[in-house]
């Protein structure tokens, strides 16, 4: 974790945020924008049109040599070999017990060549968890603070995009799901991946730190007709939760395991050898004891991480996860992690909303999916 | 910070950014619209006391809910709840759309006249605000 009386670090978007009336926040040692207009106003501006975010305090990390691939794969739980150049995969990061370092999505630049996103929050960890294994094998750089990162996502994002520059249409067109390439965007050179974390299409562009206001501000000004809004950390939130996916600290954790997650299809035994496969495969041979479940509170509460999930019988069974609002079905929803036994779709909970029970219902996740193009 | 927050003549605040009429007999709660821009969409809005229950002055009598967060209502005085507002229930977004007349939250029949002067005026809370914003 980052040290909590260290100042705060700033993206290259600070000013912009500011200009733009943003709400500066302190969010794993960086200084963030929860909101611009209003979180539920950013979150209808994505489903329906398109958002930029910054997510510039990423972290990155760059992989290379003649093992570099070797050791990637070895390393996180997804299949990496699978990857071709211009290719892009989701992927756990374990320990030797099997359960979640981080999650990850790893870029395959080139055979020798791998780009490693991990979260802010857990930037130092993530390097040393990785240098373990690199080391007297490839070559380990953190890169995080000469990469930026801005992720254009909703329905308009590719035609948004498509218009950024000489050859920016036919790169969009052509960069389906999970794939990256390169082009300009304001005359700056950035990768643009197929990828994103609103469960809407959109892309995320890597840009050198300090131009990324270039980028940024192009982007918002290609975007404007088409209702492109600045978009903060809180709907950021709610639009991933949404879409069912993941937040570190949140359903995934060190003391969780990728399979209880529903994280298993990111989870491939049959590549041979890899940190945390020891410990893994017994439990996916005897199935998971607890699993993440998504609920929806049919009563009357707000669900809310660390809030308790009940039986019907009153029992304490599990833990919220994520809980909140939900701006596009106008639901209260949440996940957490529940007995195996009660985890089919349909079986009551109640959640301890504070001292106040509010009745819940399993549900099918997403909660929300998107109509992808370019999927 | 944007646009000045709405900060009414006439009325008590307290620093946790509710609200207290001065007029009358009873007294009417609410939060302030500062407290509002700060949460932002208000969806649920919890009163945990009915007529006839006291609160006691700093201590949670209900919670406020927005997407974001969750926020305790304490009591700006002590004193016993005359009315609760019970459109909040049904109608949370009334906290936005007028946080200083429809949103009130309970009325309270004070113990001690005194406690509410004590409270800020409007000149010291828009002082406060303007403190507390950098």
């Amino acid at each position: 974790m980052t040290d909590a009386d260290a100042p705060l670090r700033r993206t290259p978007l600070y000013d912009d945020h500011r200009e733009l009336g943003g709400r500066l926040v302190p969010f794993a040692g960086w200084e963030m924008p929860v909101q611009y207009t209003g979180l539920v106003d950013e979150h209808h501006a994505v489903r329906r049109a398109a958002g930029l975010f910054d997510v510039s305090h990423m972290g990155e990390f760059l992989v290379t040599g003649e093992h570099a691939g070797a050791v990637v794969n070895y390393v996180v739980t997804n299949d990496v070999g699978r990857l071709e150049d211009g290719g892009a995969i989701y992927t756990l990061l374990c320990n030797e017990r099997g359960t979640v370092v981080d999650d990850l999505i790893v870029y395959r630049h080139a055979p020798d060549r791998f780009l490693i996103v991990c979260n802010a929050s857990n930037r130092d960890k993530v390097g040393a968890h990785l240098a373990r294994f690199c080391e007297h094998h490839c070559d380990l750089r953190d890169v995080s603070d000469e990469t930026g990162l801005v992720a254009l996502q909703g329905p308009k994002a590719a035609s948004i995009l498509a218009q950024a520059g000489p050859g920016a249409a036919e790169a969009v067109a052509a960069t389906k799901s999970f794939r990256f390439r390169r082009f300009e965007v304001a005359g700056v050179p950035v990768t643009a991946a197929r990828t994103g974390y609103t469960g809407e299409d959109g892309f995320e562009l890597f840009t050198p730190w300090a131009e990324t206001p270039k980028v940024w501000r192009e982007l918002l000004r290609l975007g404007k007709e088409a209702g492109l809004k600045p978009v903060g950390l809180g709907a950021r939130d709610t639009l991933r939760l949404e879409a069912r996916l993941s937040l570190y600290g949140n359903e995934i954790d060190e003391a969780t395991d990728p399979l209880e997650a529903g994280l298993g299809w990111a989870v491939k035994f049959d590549k041979g050898d890899f940190v945390g496969r020891a410990a893994l495969e017994p439990k996916k041979a005897a199935g998971t004891a607890r699993k993440l479940v998504g609920f929806e509170v049919t009563g009357r509460g707000i669900a809310r991480h660390g809030y308790p999930l009940k039986s019907e019988a009153g029992e304490v069974v599990g833990v919220c996860t994520s809980g909140s609002p939900s701006p596009t079905t106008g639901k209260n929803i949440g996940l957490g992690y529940v007995p195996a036994a009660l985890a089919a779709v349909g079986t009551p909970l109640v959640v301890d909303c504070r001292g106040r029970d509010a009745s819940a219902v399993v549900v099918k996740t997403p909660f929300y999916k998107a109509n992808k193009a370019g999927s | 910070m944007a646009a000045q927050s709405d900060v009414r003549d006439g009325l008590r605040y307290t620093k946790d950014h509710e609200w207290l009429s001065e007029s009358g007999g009873e007294k009417l709660v609410g939060v302030t619209a500062y407290a509002v821009e700060q949460l932002g969409d208000i969806t649920l809005v919890n009163l945990d006391v009915k007529p006839g229950d006291t609160v006691t002055a700093g201590k949670a009598f209900g919670t406020i809910e927005s997407v974001k967060t969750l926020s305790d209502l304490f009591a700006p005085v002590s004193g016993r709840v005359v009315r609760v507002n019970a459109d909040l229930v049904e109608r949370p977004e009334l906290v936005n759309e007028d946080p200083y007349g429809k949103a009130w939250l309970i009325a309270i029949e004070p113990a001690d006249a005194g406690e509410a002067s004590a409270l800020m005026d409007a000149a010291s809370y828009r002082d406060f605000l303007s403190k507390a914003a950098h």
